[in-house]
């Protein structure tokens, strides 16, 4: 298809640890992102997902395979090769506060990206920088202020407009409002779908937050321990829950309408996710699986499309949900097949 | 009588900048057996005023009185203070790691907060009493687990070993400052489930106190939602979800994902300063439905008629509010 923007092939991101370990953060991971459309990445702590975006964007090296962003490898470009690329391909981080150098001031700040490219200066440069900030909501005349003047929501925006400077065709947003207040979430959202619209961007959106991935997601893979457990557009996913897994995380989510809290059947996962520096064998969410069976500890499912799915909707179990299944009642025997 | 009834809590404090006036007027009662959920975002007061009830404010102006089983909290000496925290009061936070100490077995810092306040329980008994506790927040394996260190738990196991330790004395009342914002989603439900099921059993009196309106939903008798350190709106939990009357309450409503990919409803603009709070309602600024009197007076928390409960501090009547909500 022509339309992809960004390949990511059965990349592996390894990182060693002090006790020789191997932590596998990323474990083959295949998916492509389409242009114009928001691909959302959730998980939860260490499944794997800001580091796979930081293998998109080439901020780390991968251990193996490869990611291509329009039609070119770019996993093993050089700093200096992928230099171009960093134009095109841009990232939010979740910290307004952190990664904003408390000593510069914001105009120098969100100009950075035309200094270090060598296309604007000057005045040039600072009335870039001020049509940005004005862009992004911000106010052009605070343009000498310094990132401690500035609340978190604005500091996002000040991320946000950086990320912006240069144009790019995709940015990764990496958990861009987690430290935000709802109804400051609730408009850097906004002014994110916004951008998308005005400037034909794509999105890889991470997440820990389900609601929020939903809201501005077109397609979601949900990862668990370093694998995609289920990738579908956002409508099938909540829909048309596949993965066991996928189910467990969207019933853990408290829903802030007490009459859904009151009725809706809860799965409560025993115990906690294992270490990713010794992933269980087989289908890695066996150990915590309601569904699971002795297959699920024997063989690695692989992501495909399961019972009557399109091809759109993958799933990585042996024993997906069928529509209207009851999981919470569900009991793991993995002595059966 | 309440198990804790707040009254016109004031705190304060200096800074180089100025006073801020973290929490203005407070009042609320917390019934035993009961979960009071307050609500608000960063900066609203809600954890200051429960750390001020506990006495954990150092260096603040504090005035009001909180009347906990009689005795009010706020002229309360140390002593008092510390006999209560713990035994009749149990607290756990956000980060479970900053509450235990590193170098210590859990079952020994459990062992020695029940001994703290209980002098005549031997040694045996309370690492006896640990254990069970330790089992009842639902730890596995908890007798091998009791000596452990704080760093071998993870994060949700943490707040259990937290939840223990808040429970160990049997407290009446167990104040939860976020106690689930560090945790993964399916951790936060396992952690939610052990906090509901401990109050069944125990008969305790909850104040949650979170950002999160799914948690509140979930958890909630009654609520409290704060802005700029006071009370908008408190009712009970249907209520403030389906017959709110403060426009603070229905824009925080309005800006969460919605299920639909239509646009959020954000609340425009940001908080006031605490330092310089504009007359009137501390809410006017990002008000869509501000006018003159909003500007000049603050209103009071009264009635709003239905629920006796329910109380809104907000100028509109009762019936146009309604109507904007609808």
């Amino acid at each position: 298809m022509n339309d992809v923007l960004l390949k990511v092939d059965d990349v592996r991101k390894e990182f060693p640890t002090h006790s020789k370990e191997v932590v596998h953060a990323v474990d083959g991971v295949s998916l492509e992102v389409h242009k114009g459309e928001t691909l959302g990445l959730v998980g939860e702590t260490g499944c794997g997902k800001s580091t796979l975006a930081r293998c998109m964007a080439h901020l780390y090296d991968v251990t193996s395979g490869s990611v291509w962003f329009d039609g070119k490898e770019i996993s093993t470009l050089s700093r200096r090769a992928m230099r171009p690329v960093r134009r095109e391909v841009q990232v939010i981080f979740q910290d307004p506060y952190g990664s904003l150098n408390p000593r510069r001031r914001v105009g120098s700040i969100i100009g950075d990206p035309f200094a270090i490219h060598g296309i604007a200066s000057g005045l040039e440069r600072k009335k870039k920088v001020q049509e940005l900030m004005e862009l992004v909501g911000l106010n052009p005349e605070h343009y000498n202020r310094f990132p401690a003047e500035f609340s978190g929501g604005q500091r996002q925006r000040i991320g946000v407009a950086r990320a912006l400077a240069l144009r790019p065709k995709l940015v990764i947003c990496d958990e861009p409002v987690s430290a935000l207040d709802v109804s400051i979430q609730a408009q850097i959202i906004n002014l994110l779908a916004d951008l998308q619209k005005e400037f034909d961007l794509t999105y890889v959106f991470i997440s820990h937050d389900l609601s929020v991935v939903r809201h501005v997601s077109d397609r979601i893979a949900v990862m668990y321990l370093g694998k995609i457990v289920e990738l579908a557009p956002t409508h099938e996913l909540f829909g048309q829950t596949r993965h066991p897994y996928t189910r467990a995380l969207l019933s853990a989510l408290p829903v802030a309408d007490p009459d859904t809290a009151d009725s809706r059947e809860q799965i409560i996962l025993g115990g906690d996710i294992p270490a990713a520096t010794n992933p269980p064998e087989g289908c890695r969410f066996h150990t915590r699986c309601p569904k699971a069976r002795a297959d699920c500890a024997a063989g690695e499912p692989p992501l495909i499309s399961v019972l009557d799915d399109q091809q759109d909707h993958r799933t990585a179990c042996f024993h997906p949900l069928t529509i209207g299944e009851d999981m919470s009642t569900a009991v793991p025997d993995l002595k059966a097949s | 009588m309440a198990l804790l009834e707040v009254r016109d809590l004031r705190v304060s404090f200096d800074t180089p900048d100025g006073t801020v006036r973290a929490v203005r007027g407070l009042s609320f009662d917390v019934e035993a057996g009961q979960t009071l959920a307050v609500v608000g975002e960063s900066g609203s007061g809600k954890s200051v005023s429960t750390q001020t009830i506990t006495g954990l404010t150092r260096g603040a102006q504090v005035s009001g009185t909180a009347f906990f089983d009689g005795t009010d909290l706020i002229s309360a000496d140390q002593s008092t203070l510390r006999r209560l925290r713990g035994a009749q009061i149990g607290m756990i936070f956000q980060d479970p790691l900053s509450s235990l100490h590193p170098h210590y077995r859990i079952g020994w810092q459990i062992v020695e907060m029940i001994r703290a306040h209980d002098t005549v329980i031997s040694k045996q008994a309370a690492r006896q009493r640990a254990a069970e506790l330790l089992t009842l927040v639902g730890i596995p394996r908890a007798s091998e687990r009791i000596d452990d260190y704080p760093h071998q738990f993870s994060g949700g196991m943490r707040q259990r070993v937290m939840i223990a330790m808040a429970m160990a004395l049997d407290p009446a009342l167990l104040i939860a400052d976020e106690p689930t914002t560090a945790l993964d989603v399916t951790v936060q439900a396992q952690v939610l489930n052990v906090m509901r099921r401990l109050q069944e059993q125990f008969g305790t009196a909850i104040i949650l106190i979170t950002h999160d309106l799914g948690v509140v939903a979930e958890m909630a008798d009654e609520v409290v939602v704060m802005y700029a350190g006071a009370v908008m709106e408190r009712a009970p939990r249907r209520d403030i979800f389906y017959r709110n009357h403060h426009p603070y309450t229905q824009g925080l409503l309005a800006s969460l994902p919605a299920r639909s990919g239509d646009r959020l409803t954000p609340i425009a603009g940001s908080p006031p300063s605490l330092i310089s709070l504009p007359a009137g309602c501390p809410f006017a600024a990002r008000c869509p439905h501000v006018f003159d009197k909003c500007r000049t007076e603050a209103p009071p928390l009264s009635d709003v008629g239905g629920d006796p409960r329910h109380q809104s501090a907000c100028w509109l009547p009762h019936t146009v509010s309604e109507a904007i909500a609808s």
